[in-house]
């Protein structure tokens, strides 16, 4: 533990499962004390289970905060907290996000208004309170999770993929007001993935999908971790802006 | 800790400007401070003196941030 102030410290948002979780754990086999965060108390309990394995298997620190990324106050409350525990951030993945699925006839606005303050207004909180910070170390990266479907739409999905496709806006921007700090700042675009979100469809969509991918399968979590992990490193200094595919060559 | 004196500290930690330099009749724009300096030292001005900028017009000298910020508290 008393090396853990030299280690550099990264926050990935809804990272009890799934995505996130994936991204923690490759930010923690990176030398990274994480952050895990979720919503709700309600998924407190399996949260605090992954930190637990993550600082058996990797021997770092693994956080976890409760903060629902659509409220501002609770994000930057999140953001002190973690420079006041760990001294500083130097990664944040925006990966929180949910679906609110149906076709524009049957959508309501309710379900319009809750997927665009999780999946694009948590994003702008969290890149505000993260930016601060990170402004002050000149020094940060920041990826932001968008989808294929952000690039490309999907029917049934025009809440979700208006919040992807905002999630792009808000990545190429603010690499250009960032980039005079040293801060990058990219998006990644999954295709199809499997996950709690992806396991609701049935076999018949699954395999009609899997057709549409030239490697003929779903990527795994794991999949779009690595990526994280590469612009989280050394390596990806001078990549900024950018929106990068992870879909197996998905035809759309 | 008088206003000129929190600004010229802010500005040195944050953007390693020369303190000599930091007086009320320089300009913003001979310090060099742009449009992301401004809003780095608005943020830190926001926390240590409990106020609201707000997004002030005309200010062209360090003088017109002191006395901004002056009016606020």
């Amino acid at each position: 533990m008393e090396m853990s102030e030299a280690r550099p410290v990264g926050l990935v948002s809804g990272s009890g499962r799934g995505i996130g979780l994936a991204c923690a754990r490759e930010l923690a086999s990176r030398g990274f004390d994480v952050c895990l965060n979720c919503s709700s108390e309600r998924s407190m309990e399996h949260t605090e289970a992954a930190a637990r394995a993550i600082e058996s298997e990797f021997g770092v620190r693994a956080l976890v905060f409760v903060a629902d990324v659509a409220k501002a106050a609770e994000v930057k409350a999140m953001v002190d907290a973690i420079v006041s525990e760990l001294g500083r951030l130097d990664v944040l993945v925006n990966n929180a996000g949910i679906t609110r699925d149906g076709l524009i006839a049957r959508m309501s606005e309710e379900d319009f208004d809750a997927v665009i303050d999780v999946n694009l207004k948590g994003v702008f909180n969290a890149c505000k309170a993260a930016a601060k910070v990170m402004m002050k170390q000149r020094h940060g990266r920041i990826i932001n999770m968008s989808s294929v479907v952000g690039i490309h739409g999907n029917a049934g999905q025009v809440n979700y993929a208006a919040s992807k496709a905002g999630v792009i806006g808000i990545t190429k921007s603010l690499a250009k007001e960032l980039a005079r700090r040293n801060i990058t700042v990219n998006a990644v675009a999954p295709g199809f993935i499997s996950t709690d979100m992806t396991d609701a469809l049935s076999e018949e969509q699954k395999e009609a999908i899997a057709s549409r991918i030239g490697l003929g399968r779903f990527g795994s979590a794991e999949d779009v971790a690595a990526l994280v992990g590469f612009l989280a490193s050394d390596e990806a200094a001078y990549i900024t802006g950018q929106a990068i595919e992870v879909d197996g060559g998905l035809a759309l | 800790m008088a206003t000129i004196d929190t600004v010229r500290e802010v500005l040195v930690e944050n953007l390693d400007l020369d303190p000599e330099a930091i007086t009320e009749d320089a300009t913003i724009e001979s310090l060099g401070i742009d449009s992301l300096d401004m809003a780095e030292l608005t943020c830190e001005i926001e926390e240590r003196c409990d106020i609201d900028f707000g997004e002030p017009e005309g200010l062209s000298t360090i003088g017109d941030i002191v006395a901004h910020i002056d009016a606020l508290s």
